[in-house]
């Protein structure tokens, strides 16, 4: 199959225009003839879930929490990006638009970032108008700061609880849906497979969280909004439940995964504390602003002060290595977060971490609230410090944070074309859960961005489309496909439940995390990445032969919920170490050790890797095959970037 | 740490239920009160025993999916969420009683799990603003007063846990439906519907089960967002001038 991104001929400011003027209409009264799936509720499946049924359609919404409003968007802290230019300083939907691209190192594609940053002003005055109380100055205008280093402020936020007030607006347009009888809503209900019918995403296999029923849902499309998958790392900074399933299971149905190795790793996280350790709390990236990085400049220092017999306040400033700001001098604790996140490894690699655990570095506030003031830290930063002394146990204006980088997105996903359709015909992807628009880096404050902008302002019109050239018969829900799929989805169930072996399921979604951690994290190389693939594949077997999962599946079960999950991710772990071999440059936030400058810097290679990577599912344990849709350049030139 | 951990264990919703006690060891006072229960439900399934259900998942204190009442409070001792507290809080040797929230609107549905779908329910009776994606104004044509913006944002920090009716004797949802009635009545967005609003999600919290208010002020008390009183006081004045100006009639 020859992947077809169907990006619009034409100057790039007027493709989207265009486009739309393209695309087929479906009459309006045949809207309602029709049958929509959306899985996932979080910004990107919330709004599509609205927008779409406020134009008439017949939609399904589901999610595995127990309501729409817990979706992983929730707790994004920082804010939204968008092109208003409300600050007078320069900004512009272009500028935008060049620096994702930048951002993404130039691993994504033009058409689709020049679209999301010319809908992103649509955004911000869609979630006022639902009452989405954004922070704002005396005036009674919006505010904006500058976010991750971007040199105009246009990121719009409210508080330190964007995602969570950004969510509530898509969430109350979904329930006037739902009052509306428009949208019907299932909550706790999990995805479980992708029915296809000649080809075609025709409905799915779910099974209901509470009492284990498996049903099947037919409809004349699907639409994936799931979520990233940086769970497969087990520690991360997203939601307990974010998990790959929906995604990998259309990706065994034909739908090609992209990019699988890209993650983004962020370097401002509260640091493990120790085996117990669930997840990561991310520190907004805004501390950077006032805090400085630091380790003790000697090896000795540093385990004085894991044995605790110094405290950081006694180490002297001529032995202090503040080492962002001396490799980096122009942007110093301002880097990206890539380079920021593999310097804190370095160092700590070099055994001057400054924890128990020797994985930390610090971030320290003296010098800020000795220029400012403490209550002018306070006035920034209050809850960010409140949080770091409420899981720590530590005041950090007296002493420095301590952090450590995390798994904190992913930039891959279901391969989609302009129009977010997969390679399955009928099946789309909004989200993070397709591999669209942030190449291989995201920057801060684009993923909200992202999300909405698929749900309010594209599939509404690209999915109109598809529709009407399918036509409005009913999907039959008898077609012995729909019973197929689901005897698979009770195979596959009763698989695990039989196993009855001797260790946990954390035990082997620990152990995967581990490998990945290790050898598929911040830096790479062929010889680890090897290794990596034969360890992920010993312990898939293992899972199958020993993994203990109790109950049955007629009740709430979430060990069976998890075992689930993770036999998920055991197989898309091996893809993206696949990927990341493959892909043997440094780019984005992915560091491959083979491929630096002299003086150790990330190096990209154009000629031979500037494509998006599209893996085809072929049988179970064997290769996937690789795919390649090639990145054309029109509009910018290809840079190296350098923050020295 | 050494801790005995009474835990209400019901199988399904129409179990009777009642507490199980187990001993636990071994827990650091860095863990979260989530983990400590991951390494009892760890040890508990090594043993072949069915692990305790409990509801979680962004553990920052912000999906309000966590729910658990711990030793008589909902949360816990301290004014947060069950996943942002800490094992440091309590001391070695200590009984901790764990039950789920209790109240005739939000019915157990395993162990600590509980059915919230009447806060969903409260929310599309009215909790929005009556506008379709697109064709709205420019942002900055609405212009809000910061303070007005400030206020409403304290009301819009609502994670919806619950906890609210868990601490009320009378299982009132009084404070989490004023608190999405007032966020919408300051707003300038909120106005043209804020008669039918008030008055709709107020029948339909009444609807749920849910208690009357008797401004015992536990709801505030145990609320760990700070949601405060006064969006009660609002919501009533809310209620009450739409009922004198009924559009309803
Ligand atoms: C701590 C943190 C802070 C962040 N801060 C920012 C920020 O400041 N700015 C920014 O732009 N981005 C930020 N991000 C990233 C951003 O929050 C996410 O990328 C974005 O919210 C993802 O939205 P989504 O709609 O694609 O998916 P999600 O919000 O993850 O929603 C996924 C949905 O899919 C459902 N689902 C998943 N699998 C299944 C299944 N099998 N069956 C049924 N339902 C399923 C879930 O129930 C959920 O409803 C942050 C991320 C984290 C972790
Ligand atoms: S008002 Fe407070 S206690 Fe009640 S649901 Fe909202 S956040 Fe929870
Ligand atoms: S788990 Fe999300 S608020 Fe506690």
């Amino acid at each position: 199959m020859i992947l077809d991104s169907k990006s619009p001929i034409g100057p790039l400011a007027e493709k989207w225009t265009k486009h739309k003027f393209n695309s087929k209409l479906v009459n309006p009264a045949n809207k309602r003839k029709y049958e929509v799936i959306v899985v996932g509720t979080g910004l990107a499946g919330a709004s599509a879930a609205a927008s779409l049924a406020e134009l008439g359609y017949k939609v399904k919404a589901f999610c595995f929490q127990d309501s729409p409003r817990r979706a992983h968007s929730i707790a994004a802290q920082g804010g939204i990006n968008a092109a208003k230019n409300y600050q007078n300083d320069g900004d512009s939907v272009y500028r935008l638009f060049y620096d994702t691209i930048k951002g993404g190192d130039y691993r994504s594609r033009e058409s689709n970032v020049y679209r999301l940053a010319e809908v992103s002003v649509n955004i911000i005055d869609q979630c006022v108008a639902q009452g989405v109380p954004f922070a704002r100055e005396y005036g009674g205008l919006l505010a904006n700061r500058s976010f991750g280093g971007a040199q105009v402020s246009r990121t719009f936020y409210a508080r330190g609880q964007t995602g969570q007030q950004l969510l509530l607006g898509a969430y109350s347009a979904l329930s006037r849906q739902v009052a509306n009888g428009k949208v019907k809503l299932y909550p706790r209900t999990e995805m479980m497979d992708v029915v296809t019918i000649d080809g075609h995403a025709r409905g799915i296999v779910t099974r209901n969280l509470i009492t284990g029923a498996i049903e099947t849902h037919a409809a004349h499309a699907v639409l994936l909004c799931t979520g990233g998958y940086g769970n497969v790392f087990f520690l991360s900074t997203n939601a307990m439940g974010s998990n790959v399933t929906a995604a990998w299971r259309a990706h065994k149905k034909g739908a090609y995964f992209a990019n699988p190795c890209y993650t983004q790793i962020h370097p401002t996280c509260i640091p493990v504390s120790g085996d117990h350790q669930s997840k990561l709390t991310l520190m907004s990236e805004s501390l950077r602003n006032d805090g400085r990085v630091w380790v003790p400049k000697t090896v000795e220092l540093a385990q004085k002060l894991r044995k605790g017999e110094i405290k950081p306040r006694d180490i002297k400033d001529e032995d202090r290595d503040y080492y962002l700001e001396r490799k980096y001098p122009s942007f110093g604790n301002l880097v990206p977060r890539d380079v920021a996140s593999r310097n804190a490894k370095d160092v700590c690699d070099e055994n001057r971490g400054v924890n128990e655990t020797g994985q930390a570095v610090f971030l320290d506030f003296r010098d800020a609230i000795n220029r400012d003031s403490e209550d002018a830290i306070r006035a920034r930063y209050g809850n960010l410090f409140d949080m770091y002394q409420q899981i720590t146990g530590e005041n950090p204006y007296q002493t420095p944070m301590k952090i450590y980088p995390a798994v904190h997105y992913t930039m891959g996903g279901l391969w989609v074309d302009y129009n977010l359709s997969t390679t399955v015909p009928g099946l789309y992807s909004l989200g993070e859960a397709n591999f669209s628009d942030h190449g291989a880096n995201r920057l801060g404050a684009s993923a909200l961005m992202q999300g909405l902008a698929d749900g309010y302002f594209v599939v509404p019109y690209t999915i109109g489309d598809y529709l009407a050239q399918i036509g409005p018969a009913p999907v039959d829900a008898n077609h012995p496909e729909f019973a197929k799929a689901e005897k698979g989805v009770k195979d596959a169930i009763q698989k695990l439940l039989s196993i009855n072996g001797t260790k946990t399921v954390d035990h082997f979604h620990k152990a995967l995390g581990h490998i990945m951690w290790e050898y598929c994290g911040m830096a790479r190389n062929a010889e680890g990445l090897t290794k990596a693939k034969g360890m992920i594949q010993e312990l898939r077997k293992e899972f199958w032969r020993d993994v203990k999962v109790l109950g049955a599946n007629e009740e709430l079960n979430q060990t069976l919920e998890k075992a689930s999950r993770v036999a998920d991710f055991l197989e898309l772990g091996e893809l993206m170490v696949d990927d990341a071999l493959n892909r043997s440059e440094s780019c984005g936030g992915h560091f491959r050790l083979e491929s630096q400058t002299p003086d150790g810097e990330a190096l990209r290679d154009d000629e031979n890797f500037a494509y998006a990577a599209a893996w085809e599912f072929m049988a179970e344990n064997s290769p996937e095959t690789l795919h390649k849709e090639p990145l054309v350049f029109e509009n910018v030139k290809l840079t190296q970037r350098s923050y020295k | 740490m050494k801790l005995t951990l009474k835990i209400w264990r019901q199988k399904n919703a129409s179990d009777k239920g009642g507490f199980v006690t187990y001993p636990i060891d071994g827990i650091s006072t860095d863990m979260s009160f989530l983990e400590m229960m991951d390494v009892l439900n760890e040890e508990l399934a090594i043993k072949g025993q069915d692990p305790v259900h409990f509801d979680h998942d962004c553990r920052e204190g912000i999906c309000g999916m966590c729910s658990l009442y711990i030793n008589g409070h909902p949360h816990g001792p301290q004014q947060t969420t069950t996943c942002q507290l800490h094992m440091r809080t309590f001391s070695d040797g200590e009984t901790i009683t764990i039950e789920p929230w209790r109240a005739k609107a939000f019915p157990v549905v395993k162990d600590l799990v509980v059915d919230r779908g009447s806060f969903d329910r409260i929310i599309q009776a009215g909790g929005y603003v009556n506008v379709n994606t697109g064709g709205v104004p420019d942002a900055n044509e609405i212009p809000i007063p910061k303070r007005v913006a400030d206020e409403a944002f304290d009301s819009a920090t609502c994670i919806g846990c619950g906890a609210c009716v868990a601490a009320c004797k009378n299982a009132s949802a009084m404070l989490f439906t004023s608190a999405k009635i007032s966020q919408l009545a300051m707003l300038p967005q909120g106005q043209v519907e804020r008669m039918s609003r008030a008055e709709k999600m107020v029948a339909q919290m009444d609807e749920e089960g849910f208690g009357a208010c008797t401004n015992t002020g536990a709801c505030e008390a145990e609320c760990p967002k700070g949601i405060s009183l006064t969006n009660i006081a609002r919501m009533n004045r809310e209620y009450f001038s739409a009922s004198l100006k009924s559009e309803n009639v």
